[in-house]
């Protein structure tokens, strides 16, 4: 991420949009939900990578902070009726000061004290749903009605428009994040990370700036459970479990954690693997109960097999291959310095 | 009166389960270091093999040994095929490991048994008891799951501080280093660390599943519960999570009990106002030593 400038990053960011546009336009309906779901990923995971990669600072309960941008943004919707762009503020916002609040709690925590802590919390706060069945709709969820706008036409696909807006959710994150990362604030963070007691002695407020990822992690999560809550058009306590909180954490380090590229790597295996995997499953014409759950097999093998052959995640594969391939015409001494430090920044 | 003795003795029978699972927890922690999230899962799967052993066989107690059979030999097997490769490896991604076997083992199960509930039988009665016409809100099966937990965590107390096999184990926690130049295998101490934590799980897969039903995630609850409840005691001390245990479990049966509905819907919330300000008194559990964290 040090390597990236300001221009790189916006171009890449344009490519990327412009990959989008074509592919949702190209693919079917099913594909452009894919779309949508895997932007929504890689929404929260850029968050969660941030958090736990650059800060140091596990969470298994960003999967909470999704649910308060989702609830959020249903609630905003259904009593209000806010355009969407201002819901997407209002819940970035309302789950930053949840994230401020966890923050706080979470600055003394380390380790697996602070994944237990996490965990629960992941596990606890979408039970309110169920507790307050009036304000919340118990487990029947809350409606979301998001349609297109209407200079769009009415035959512009739903689906489309749901992955357009979720992929510049997405984009503009990522952006904003990389910009981040290396800023005063990304190089604190990453001090704080590799020797808390040094980073006190050169002047940075360790304390604040692990609040600060907090709030930062939360936010982007916040905005992914906006974006989920259109995509699903259905806000109920189902869709935020356990499994999802552990499905982000293994996004990011599957991807390979700390960085962006890999958020986006991880979120397309945790998405891709299991429905590819359900396809192959069904058009072996096995029994459904055999059928449903190859899937589930597969995704956790794969994890596995993953870690144990690219410890670095996938982007550290990437890497290495491009490495293999591509000559860079820095010198050797240089690029071998700048991987080094790429590796350090995975294995925290 | 009888409500608050009621609430305590469920309390604390639901709680010995979650001190069976933060015991196994903390089996695996003192040795490797690593949470291992598949311990409920592992409990799941071995609780499928029970079933399996006690619909053939017809017997509850060939069910019981082969389920703890099979825990000791999957905590080990789990150990020695993905835990060893992945040492030395960025730390967290053992723990994404134990993930990944923990999705891998519901897929099996699903696979292997289908998703639906399954019920499982209790060693005992489960007809509460009842002094002279007051009823005690327990039943015979849930005094022996109390005394099943009690006698496993008595067990290996005793063979952790009397059989050399113990000292071995306790001096690898202690420092792995020391251990090893001590002429300690310590890899292999790792290994019976992790059969015995199987064990431990396996014993409490088999007796929560009579009150939960079994099915692939049966025991996803149970095991946050239990994590939990290895945290609040401290995650290096045997004495903390069985504490934490039985804490959790009483105070998570007064919720439900005297809260209603309400309360059960927010058990997990009242667990977690119970983590938050234990941590906030004990960032490191109830039973953390006085130890110096290295920065």
């Amino acid at each position: 991420m040090t390597t990236n400038s300001t221009p790189r990053v916006l171009g890449v960011a344009l490519a990327a949009a412009v990959l989008v546009a074509i592919l949702s336009i190209k693919l079917n309906t099913f594909r452009d939900y894919q779309i949508a779901e895997i932007a929504v990923e890689v929404t929260a995971v850029a968050g969660l990578t941030i958090l736990t990669g650059l800060s140091g600072q596990i969470s298994l309960g960003n999967g909470a902070f999704m649910a308060i941008g989702a609830y959020t943004t249903a609630l905003l919707l259904l009593h209000l009726n806010w355009p969407f762009y201002l819901v997407l503020v209002l819940a970035a916002m309302v789950t930053a000061a949840a994230g401020a609040v966890v923050g706080v709690a979470a600055a003394r925590l380390h380790g697996p004290y602070l994944a237990g802590a996490t965990l629960l919390l992941g596990v606890a706060l979408p039970s309110v749903a169920y507790a307050y069945q009036g304000e919340f709709g118990g487990d029947q969820g809350l409606d979301v009605n998001f349609t297109t706008p209407s200079f769009l036409g009415v035959n512009f696909p739903l689906t489309r428009w749901e992955a357009w807006v979720c992929s510049a959710v997405a984009i503009v994150t990522l952006v904003l994040l990389a910009n981040l990362g290396r800023s005063r604030v990304g190089r604190s963070w990453r001090a704080v990370r590799d020797d808390e007691v040094a980073a006190a002695l050169a002047g940075v407020n360790v304390a604040r700036s692990r609040i600060l990822a907090f709030v930062v992690s939360a936010a982007c999560a916040g905005l992914a459970g906006a974006l989920l809550a259109i995509v699903t058009g259905l806000v109920a306590p189902e869709a935020f479990t356990i499994t999802l909180s552990i499905a982000l954490l293994t996004a990011a380090v599957i991807g390979g954690l700390g960085t962006l590229a890999g958020a986006v790597w991880g979120s397309l295996v945790i998405v891709l693997v299991p429905t590819y995997a359900t396809d192959v499953a069904t058009s072996h014409g096995l029994s459904s109960s055999v059928a449903s759950n190859i899937p589930i097999a597969a995704y956790g093998a794969v994890l596995i097999l993953v870690m144990l052959v690219f410890p670095q995640g996938i982007q550290g594969a990437v890497r290495w291959l491009l490495g293999l391939f591509w000559h860079s015409p820095t010198p050797s001494w240089h690029t071998a310095s700048i991987s080094k430090t790429h590796e350090k920044e995975g294995t925290q | 009166m009888v409500e608050f003795l009621q609430f305590t003795l469920s309390g604390l029978s639901f709680g010995m389960i979650y001190a069976a699972i933060a015991l196994s927890l903390v089996l695996i922690w003192r040795g490797t270091r690593l949470l291992n999230f598949a311990q409920g899962g592992m409990a799941m799967f071995t609780t499928y093999i029970a079933l399996e052993v006690i619909r053939h066989t017809g017997s509850y107690w060939a069910g019981f040994a082969v389920a703890l059979a099979a825990g000791l030999v999957l905590g080990g097997a789990a150990e020695l095929a993905v835990i060893r490769p992945s040492l030395g490896k960025p730390e967290l991604n053992a723990v994404i490991i134990t993930i990944g076997l923990l999705i891998l083992l519901e897929g099996l199960a699903g696979i292997f048994y289908g998703g639906q509930y399954r019920s499982f039988p209790a060693a005992f009665s489960i007809i509460g008891l009842r002094v002279g016409s007051t009823p005690l809100g327990v039943s015979r099966a849930d005094v022996f799951v109390a005394v099943a937990v009690l006698v496993a965590t008595l067990l290996l107390a005793i063979g952790f501080r009397y059989t050399s096999a113990g000292l071995r184990m306790r001096a690898a926690a202690f420092n792995a280093t020391v251990a090893r130049l001590s002429g300690i295998r310590v890899a292999r101490v790792i290994t019976v660390g992790w059969a015995l934590a199987g064990l431990i799980g396996a014993l409490a897969g088999v007796l929560v599943s009579p009150s939960t039903f079994l099915y692939p995630n049966s025991m996803d609850s149970i095991f946050v519960l239990g994590f939990t409840a290895a945290v609040i005691g401290g995650l290096d001390s045997p004495l903390g999570a069985v504490v934490g245990g039985l804490l959790l479990g009483v105070a998570l049966s007064y919720a439900s009990g005297y809260l209603g509905s309400q309360g059960s819907d927010l058990t997990a919330l009242v667990a977690l106002g119970i983590l938050v300000v234990v941590l906030m008194l004990r960032p490191d559990g109830i039973f953390a030593g006085a130890r110096v964290r290295r920065v």
